[in-house]
C-alpha cells in the first residue's frame, strides 16, 4: 500500500508541474497576478508530493519491504539503519528521486523566500523550474520506476555494494545533489530573465545566494567524494580524472566563474550576457554529468547503470533544456548588450580574467573528458584520457589564476591602482618565498622535487595575501571590532573561501610531492622505518566479526623516536551481502600529514602484503575545503542577501538598470 | 542578430550527435569499455602444449599449420565456458577446434569434457605460468580467437559465443578463409 501511495503521489507531482510549467508563464505574459501566484502554490504542493513519495520509500527501505524490486536489488535486513536509509540514493532509481525531491526544495524554497521578487521573474523562474521537474518526473515514471513491485517477494535483498556502506558516502550523493540541482535556480532565473529581457543589478542579488548555496554544497559533495575515495579505496590517492569526477568538477568550475561574475554584473552592471550564459551553462553541465554517470557512453572506473534506453531520455531531456535554453539564448541576448565601462585594470578587469581562466579550464575538463568519446564515435580508436593530460593542461590556467586571486581583491572598482597593489603584496610575495623555502627544507630539500617549492609558493602568496587584504579592510578606521563587523560578511566570506583554496593548493603539492611509499611482504613481528615512523607488525587477526562482515585485522605499532605514537588496525574486510572484500585504511594524521596503512592478502610465507604511505599536507586538501564551504556560507550570511534586505536596494537598480 | 551567440548553441548541438552516436553503438553492442584486441592480423603465438585427455592430440600451432583454426580458452571452473560448450559443440565440423584450458588441472579437465562432451580436435594445458595466454593478450574466459591458413589471427572474440555471433560474424568469416 505504501509504495503505491508513494507512486500516486509521483503521478500527481507530474500533473502539478505540469500546471506549474504553463499557466503562470500566461499569467506573467498577460499580467494576471492569479495565475502567477498558481507557481508558488505549485512549488509548495510539488514539495510535498514528491517528499511523500521519497517518505514511501525510506519507509519500504527502513521496514525492508522486500515487495519491493528496489528494496530486494539493493537493501539486506542485517544492513545497519543508516545504510538502510542512505541506500535509497545508492541506487539509479532512488537516486533520481532524491534528484527531484531537492528540484522541488529549491523550487518551494523560492516560493518561501522569494516574497520581496517581482511576481513576474518569480512565476517565470518557478515555472522553468517546473519543466525541469516535469522532465525528470517522466523520466522517473516512465524508464525507472523506484516502487515496482516483486512476486513472489524474497526473504532478503541482495544487499549494498559494501564499499557504499560508509558514512562519508552516506552524505555525498545528498550534499552533490544540492550542488548539482541548486544551479537550477540561477538556470530558472536566467531563463526568466531571458524571457522578460531584462538582467540588472537586482536580478544578480536573487540570483548569487542561490548560486552561492548550490556551490558550497557541491564543494563540500565533492570533498567527501574526494575523502571517501582517500580512505577506503586504500590506494593512497584522492583524485583521478576519472568521468564522473569531471562530471561534478565541471559544473563547479563555471559554478565558480558564475558567483564572481554575478558580482560583475550586481557592482558594475556588466557582463549581462555572459552571466546569463554561464548560468545556461553551469547547470546544463550538471545535466551533462548526469548524462554521463546514467548512459554509460564513457567508460569510468566507477560502476554505471549503463542502460542506454536511460541514456536516450536524459540525452532528450538535456537536448531540450540546455538546446532549448542556448537557443533563447542566441535569440535575446542581443537585448542585454551593453553595460558599464571596463577599464582592463580594475576589479572587474580582475574577474574578467578569473572568469575567462575558470571556464577554459572547464572547457578543458570537459575536452578531456569527452574526447575518448569522440574518439570511439569517429572510429579512430580507443583511448583514454588520464591524469597526465589534466596535470599538464590545467595547471598552466590554475597558476595564473591563484597569482591574480590574491592581487584582484586589492583593485578598485572601475579604475585600480596595479602600482599600488602590487606595492602592498610586496611584503606578501616576500613571506611567501620565505615559506616556499621553508617549506621546501623542512621537507627534505633536494630530496623532493623543485616544483613543489613553487607550488607552496604560490599557496602562501594566496594565503598571506588574503590576510593583508582582509587586515587592511579591518583597520583603516579607528576600532578593530566596530569595524570587523561592519565589514560586509560577503567581504569576509570571500577572504575566508581564497584561504581556503590556498590551504587546499598546500594540500595537493605536498601530498603530490613529498609523498613517501613503501609496499612490501611483513612477517608478523618485522619493522619498517617511514618518514620518521617506526611501524612495526605485531599481529593479524584472522577472524574479527563486523556487525555485517568478517574482517583479517592488522595491528601496527607505530612510534617516533622510540616514543609510542599510536596503535593502527588496517583491516580487509569480506562482507556477508554481497559477498564482496574491501579494504579499510588505517590512517593516522597529526594535521601536518597522515600515516596511511593498508593491509593485503598473505603471502604463501605467512607474511602479509602491506602498503604503508606517509602523505604529508594530505589533511589540508579536505580542511581547506572545509574553509572554502565556510567561506561561502559566511557569504551566505550577508545581510544583503536576507529576506526582506533586497527590496530596499532593488527598487532603485531595477529603475536604474531597465534595459533596452 | 548576432551569429556568435549561437556559438554555444552550435558546440552543443555537435556534443548531443557525439553522444547520440555512442547511443545507438552501445544498442548495437558495441560497448565502450570493450577494447579491440590488438592481435588482429598479426602472427598467432607459438605455442604447443600437452594434452590432458588420451583420445585427442595436444596443441601444436606447428601441426595446425595451413588450417582454419578457432583456438577456445575454457576452464572447467568457468561458468560462462560452460554455458557457451553446446554452441561449440556445433561447430566441431566446421572448423578446425582447438582448446586451450587455462589455470586448470588436467583431472578436472577430463571430468568436465566426459560430463559435457569434447567438441575440440586438439586440446592443449596451458603453462602454469599462462605464457601462452599472455602471448594471446587473454583477459578472462571463455574466449575465441580464429586463425588463418598463414597463420594470422583474423578475429577475435572476447565473451561467451551466441547463436546470433557464430551464424553472423564467425561462421561467414571461416568460409571466407577457408576458400
Amino acid at each position: 500500500m505504501i509504495p503505491e501511495a508513494g507512486h500516486f503521489a509521483l503521478i500527481v507531482a507530474l500533473f502539478v508541474a505540469l500546471i506549474q510549467a504553463s499557466l503562470p508563464l500566461i499569467g506573467a505574459q498577460r499580467g494576471d497576478r492569479g495565475l502567477m501566484e498558481l507557481a508558488r502554490a505549485g512549488a509548495y504542493a510539488q514539495f510535498l508530493l514528491i517528499a511523500t513519495s521519497f517518505g514511501a520509500l525510506e519507509w519500504c527501505y527502513i521496514t525492508s519491504d522486500f515487495s519491493v524490486a528496489n528494496v530486494v536489488e539493493n537493501s539486506h535486513v542485517t544492513k545497519p539503519l543508516l545504510y538502510k536509509i542512505s541506500g535509497v540514493w545508492g541506487n539509479h532509481e532512488g537516486s533520481m528521486l532524491l534528484w527531484v525531491l531537492i528540484l522541488s526544495l529549491y523550487g518551494a524554497a523560492v516560493a518561501l523566500f522569494g516574497g520581496n521578487l517581482p511576481p513576474a521573474l518569480r512565476a517565470r523562474a518557478l515555472s522553468v523550474q517546473a519543466m525541469i521537474s516535469l522532465g525528470f518526473l517522466l523520466f522517473i515514471l516512465f524508464t525507472s520506476n523506484p516502487f515496482a513491485r516483486v512476486d513472489p517477494a524474497p526473504l532478503s535483498g541482495n544487499g549494498l555494494n559494501p564499499l557504499l556502506q560508509d558514512p562519508g558516502l552516506a552524505f555525498h550523493p545528498p550534499f552533490l545533489y544540492l550542488g548539482y540541482v541548486g544551479f537550477s535556480m540561477a538556470f530558472s532565473f536566467a531563463i526568466a530573465a531571458l524571457i522578460e529581457g531584462r538582467v540588472d543589478a537586482a536580478w544578480a542579488r536573487w540570483v548569487r545566494p542561490w548560486t552561492l548555496a548550490a556551490w558550497c554544497a557541491l564543494t563540500l559533495g565533492i570533498a567527501m567524494g574526494s575523502w571517501w575515495a582517500y580512505y577506503t579505496l586504500g590506494w593512497g590517492g584522492w583524485w583521478y580524472w576519472d568521468p564522473v569526477e569531471n562530471a561534478s568538477f565541471m559544473p563547479w568550475l563555471a559554478g565558480t566563474a558564475l558567483l564572481h561574475s554575478a558580482i560583475v554584473v550586481e557592482k558594475r552592471n556588466a557582463l549581462r550576457g555572459w552571466t546569463i550564459l554561464l548560468a545556461i551553462l553551469t547547470f546544463s553541465l550538471s545535466l551533462l554529468g548526469t548524462f554521463l554517470v546514467r548512459s554509460g557512453v564513457l567508460t569510468s572506473v566507477h560502476s554505471f547503470a549503463s542502460d542506454p534506453a536511460r541514456g536516450v531520455f536524459v540525452l532528450c531531456l538535456l537536448a531540450i533544456c540546455t538546446g532549448g535554453s542556448l537557443t533563447l539564448f542566441g535569440l535575446r541576448a542581443p537585448v542585454l548588450q551593453g553595460g558599464g565601462l571596463f577599464a582592463p585594470i580594475s576589479r572587474e578587469g580582475a574577474l574578467l580574467i578569473n572568469n575567462v581562466l575558470l571556464s577554459t579550464a572547464a572547457g578543458t575538463v570537459l575536452l578531456g573528458t569527452l574526447y575518448p568519446l569522440l574518439a570511439d564515435v569517429l572510429d579512430l580508436g580507443k583511448l583514454s584520457v588520464g591524469p597526465p593530460f589534466f596535470n599538464a593542461v590545467f595547471l598552466p590556467l590554475m597558476v595564473p589564476m591563484v597569482l591574480l586571486m590574491a592581487l584582484g581583491p586589492f583593485l578598485h572598482w572601475k579604475r585600480g591602482d596595479l602600482a599600488g597593489a602590487l606595492g602592498r603584496l610586496k611584503f606578501v610575495f616576500a613571506v611567501a618565498v620565505i615559506a616556499a623555502i621553508a617549506g621546501w627544507l623542512l621537507a627534505g630539500g633536494s630530496s623532493g622535487p623543485l616544483w613543489a617549492a613553487g607550488g607552496i609558493l604560490l599557496s602562501a602568496w594566496l594565503i598571506f595575501g588574503s590576510l593583508l587584504e582582509w587586515a587592511e579592510r579591518v583597520r583603516l578606521k579607528a576600532g578593530f571590532w566596530r569595524r570587523a563587523i561592519n565589514t560586509p560578511r560577503a567581504a569576509h566570506g570571500m577572504t575566508i573561501a581564497h584561504l581556503g583554496l590556498g590551504i587546499v593548493i598546500a594540500g595537493i603539492v605536498g601530498s603530490t610531492a613529498w609523498k613517501t611509499e613503501l609496499i612490501r611482504v611483513m612477517h608478523p613481528g618485522e619493522a619498517v622505518d617511514l618518514a620518521g615512523y617506526h611501524l612495526v607488525l605485531d599481529g593479524v587477526d584472522p577472524n574479527v566479526r563486523g556487525p555485517n562482515y568478517e574482517a583479517m585485522r592488522a595491528t601496527f605499532t607505530v612510534s617516533q623516536g622510540g616514543k609510542a605514537v599510536t596503535v593502527m588496525h588496517p583491516e580487509k574486510r569480506l562482507y556477508d551481502q554481497p559477498r564482496r572484500p574491501t579494504t579499510d585504511a588505517a590512517i593516522r594524521t597529526n594535521l601536518l600529514g597522515d600515516l596511511y596503512v593498508v593491509i593485503g592478502d598473505p603471502a604463501p610465507d605467512g607474511g602479509y602484503v602491506a602498503r604503508l604511505y606517509y602523505n604529508p599536507l594530505a589533511p589540508w586538501i579536505f580542511l581547506g575545503a572545509g574553509v572554502l564551504v565556510l567561506g561561502g556560507l559566511v557569504s551566505l550570511s550577508d545581510r544583503r542577501f536576507r529576506v526582506g534586505a533586497p527590496l530596499r536596494v532593488a527598487r532603485g537598480a531595477a529603475a536604474k538598470g531597465a534595459l533596452s | 542578430m548576432k551569429r556568435t551567440l549561437f556559438l554555444p548553441l552550435a558546440i552543443f548541438v555537435v556534443l548531443c550527435g557525439a553522444f547520440l552516436g555512442q547511443i545507438l553503438r552501445m544498442t548495437r553492442g558495441e560497448m565502450p569499455n570493450d577494447i579491440p584486441t590488438v592481435m588482429i592480423d598479426r602472427d598467432a603465438p607459438a605455442f604447443d602444449l600437452p594434452s590432458p585427455v588420451a583420445d585427442r592430440p595436444g596443441a601444436d600451432i606447428a601441426a595446425l599449420k595451413g588450417k582454419v583454426v578457432l583456438v577456445n580458452f575454457f576452464a572447467s571452473w568457468c561458468v560462462p565456458c560452460r554455458s557457451e560448450h553446446r554452441l561449440l559443440s556445433t561447430l566441431s565440423d566446421k572448423v578446425e577446434l582447438v582448446g586451450l584450458v587455462y589455470r586448470d588441472s588436467p583431472e578436472a579437465t577430463r571430468r568436465y569434457l566426459e560430463q559435457l562432451g569434447n567438441p575440440y580436435g586438439a586440446i592443449g594445458m596451458v603453462e602454469a605460468d599462462s605464457r601462452t595466454a599472455i602471448d594471446f593478450g587473454l583477459t578472462g574466459v571463455p574466449e575465441s580467437y580464429l586463425i588463418d591458413r598463414q597463420g594470422h589471427i583474423r578475429y577475435a572474440w572476447k565473451r561467451p559465443f551466441t547463436a546470433e555471433e557464430i551464424a553472423g560474424k564467425l561462421l561467414p568469416l571461416v568460409k571466407e578463409l577457408s576458400r
